[in-house]
């Protein structure tokens, strides 16, 4: 036993110690540089101050948040749609066919995902495959301009973002009682009103899960829209990298990390309350 | 009653994948009947149900509702509701809204429905809780809001999967006669599926004794137990003792069966002839034992040696073993002008059972 409790304490020692010195003491460093002053030569000036929060509130960085609310809640979007039903498939199919469907989704995870980036490039370029193939048969006269649109902007980050949706969908509709279908069906529902008001009331948390999974990695994500949207668009992920490794404005880079921070936060909390309410209303219904 | 079938299977088939779950099954169920499927797990009685609400497509035969055949109708459009084993209530919404989602999806108006489901949970002794959710119900309470959920449609037809197994025998009980005072009140047809043979014979019109996908006998309860047609329903309804013996000869409406060397008179029901192998099938409560050391016997009795007796209450089972063999289970009822008739392990007695009560296969 006390041989037990001391690999127990062990391993949660060194989780922790882990977490302290590489995620919580770099974060606060993060917290206190938002709130000095910007110095040109020396990064930081050490005096206190709101500026970088005032800065932050310009018309240029609202719009940059703008644009990466529209780009990232539009990217939530297309993986539900495409998520939901997929995951649905998964549920109702075979057990062999099923087991591979899981495979193939998470084989990309094998792979940097900064790598499968610069596959899309080559998918994606004016004499990339898509458009050599699309010329070759004739479908097509001139190269389609793809890459550093904002379609492949938003091609890349479904692409690199959706099994993230559907992984917590899946879990989600697995644990949905097939029963509580049926008793739909046989009070008259059709499957319009099944889904409308059985299925998807009961999959809201793993809609909200996977939401979130989403949602804040693609307003951070700086190298998608770096890639293959070239210059043209500014997202609050390139906002900060830039602050930080091109312009050297480092208290200006960590006010805008602690205001996506607080906004995932904010998400998270508002997650865990709808959770908790769902998870008590499925107790003791059985 | 005037005998309509408002539900009649005819050949009906369903196999799932090498399995036949259910066998060229014909059954016609009548107009406000209660008719309970019985039969072991895995005999095919919950598919019939599935069957008949829609939720599973039968392989060969036809299934007709009030003269219509109903083979490719889907659940949501048939006049039938279930109540599902499991209760299955809606967690997410309230005790109210889940009675009124059968009417919501038949667009009644509001008044309506505000009707309807006080009416129904007045039914179901539930009113008062509408506004609850259903975790905060006891298992009790969710099994009656189910059957309102379900009965608020005014359903042709009640199919009730197991609806009693999930909950405690006192409440079983209760809910049993809530079942068949529910039944008197609407004079809907129910079809009841269960595997307890008890809650069967207590509740229902007719029962339908089912094995490996195939009815076995259908009748009333006082059929089944009395007259079961075959070894399966007796086996199945009840304790049984079985002798084998052979028939001396016929007599007339009775027969003379030899068992272990003693002659027997049996009621010929089903015409047996002389010289026939024939199986004697007795009910623990039809035989009749009699000490050997307060009471001597002169008609055909079998000896035997009482190995147990337990004590029930208001019965006293025995069981005995007979000199020739057989091991019977016997119950008798206290007789309070025979205080002083006490039965003990060990002792000597005879058996034997009252002309006619006996089952004859």
């Amino acid at each position: 036993m006390v041989k037990k409790s001391r690999f127990r304490s062990t391993a949660i020692g060194l989780t922790l110690l882990w977490i302290t010195v590489f995620v919580i003491v770099p974060y606060l460093f993060v917290a206190l540089f938002s709130f000095l002053e910007h110095d040109i030569s020396r990064i930081i000036r050490w005096t206190f101050t709101f500026e970088n929060y005032q800065a932050i509130f310009s018309p240029i960085f609202l719009e940059v948040c703008k644009n990466s609310f529209i780009l990232a809640f539009g990217t939530t979007v297309i993986t539900l749609l495409v998520g939901y039903p997929f995951a649905y498939i998964l549920t109702r199919i075979d057990e062999k066919i099923r087991r591979i469907l899981l495979l193939l989704m998470i084989i990309p995870f094998w792979t940097s995902s900064l790598i499968r980036t610069y596959a899309l490039i080559i998918l994606f370029k004016a004499n990339g495959i898509i458009n050599t193939f699309l010329l070759y048969m004739g479908w097509i006269d001139q190269p389609l301009n793809i890459l550093y649109t904002e379609t492949s902007v938003f091609i890349g980050l479904v692409y690199t973002l959706l099994p993230f949706m559907i992984l917590p969908l899946y879990s989600s509709i697995q644990k949905l009682d097939w029963t509580l279908i049926e008793v739909a069906q046989d009070l008259g529902a059709p499957s319009r009103h099944v889904f409308l008001h059985v299925v998807l009331p009961l999959t809201l948390p793993g809609i909200a899960a996977g939401s979130i999974m989403v949602f804040l990695p693609a307003l951070g994500l700086f190298y998608i829209p770096d890639l293959l949207g070239g210059a043209r668009s500014m997202l609050i992920g390139n906002f900060i990298k830039n602050q930080f490794l091109t312009t050297g404005n480092w208290p200006l880079g960590s006010a805008a990390s602690m205001i996506l921070t607080a906004l995932m936060g904010l998400f998270l909390y508002g997650y865990f309350l709808s959770s908790r309410k769902a998870h008590t209303s499925m107790e003791g219904v059985r | 009653m005037e005998k309509l079938p408002i539900v009649s299977l005819r050949g009906v088939t369903k196999r799932f994948g090498d399995v036949v779950a259910v066998n060229a099954l014909d059954i016609d169920i009548f107009q406000g009947e209660f008719l309970t499927l019985l039969g072991p797990s895995g005999c095919g009685k919950t598919t019939v149900l599935r069957l008949i609400a829609g939720f599973e497509n039968l392989d060969e035969g036809e299934i007709c509702m009030a003269g219509s055949r109903m083979n490719s109708i889907p659940p949501n459009k048939r006049n039938v509701n279930t109540v599902f084993q499991s209760y299955a209530l809606f967690p997410h919404m309230t005790i109210f809204d889940n009675i009124a989602f059968g009417l919501r999806m038949k667009k009644y108006d509001k008044n309506n429905i505000d009707r309807e489901v006080m009416e129904a949970l007045d039914i179901v002794k539930l009113a008062g809780l509408e506004k609850r959710m259903p975790y905060q119900l006891s298992g009790g309470q969710q099994q009656r809001v189910a059957m309102a959920r379900a009965i608020v449609n005014k359903p042709q037809v009640l199919l009730l999967d197991e609806p009693l197994s999930a909950l405690d025998y006192r409440l079983r009980q209760e809910m049993e006669i809530e079942l068949k005072r529910i039944h008197r009140q609407l004079g809907i047809t129910f079809v009841f599926v269960t595997h307890d043979q008890e809650e069967a014979i207590s509740m229902s019109d007719r029962i339908a004794v089912m094995n490996v996908g195939k009815i076995e006998q259908v009748g009333t309860p006082i059929e089944i137990y009395e007259e079961p047609q075959n070894m399966f329903v007796a086996r199945f309804v009840g304790e049984i003792n079985v002798f084998e013996g052979k028939v001396l000869r016929i007599d007339n409406g009775s027969a003379i069966v030899s068992i272990h060397g003693q002659s027997f008179e049996v009621q010929n029901r089903k015409n047996i002839s002389e010289g026939q192998d024939v199986r004697v099938l007795l009910r623990p409560e039809d035989i009749i034992v009699f000490r050997d050391e307060a009471e001597s016997i002169t008609d055909p009795a079998l000896a035997g040696r009482i190995e147990n007796v337990i004590y029930k209450g208001k019965t006293v089972d025995l069981i005995i073993t007979i000199d020739a063999g057989e091991t019977i289970f016997v119950t008798q009822f206290f007789n309070e002008d025979q205080e002083d008739v006490v039965f003990r392990e060990g002792q000597r007695v005879h058996i034997n059972w009252p002309f006619g009560w006996e089952v004859v296969m």
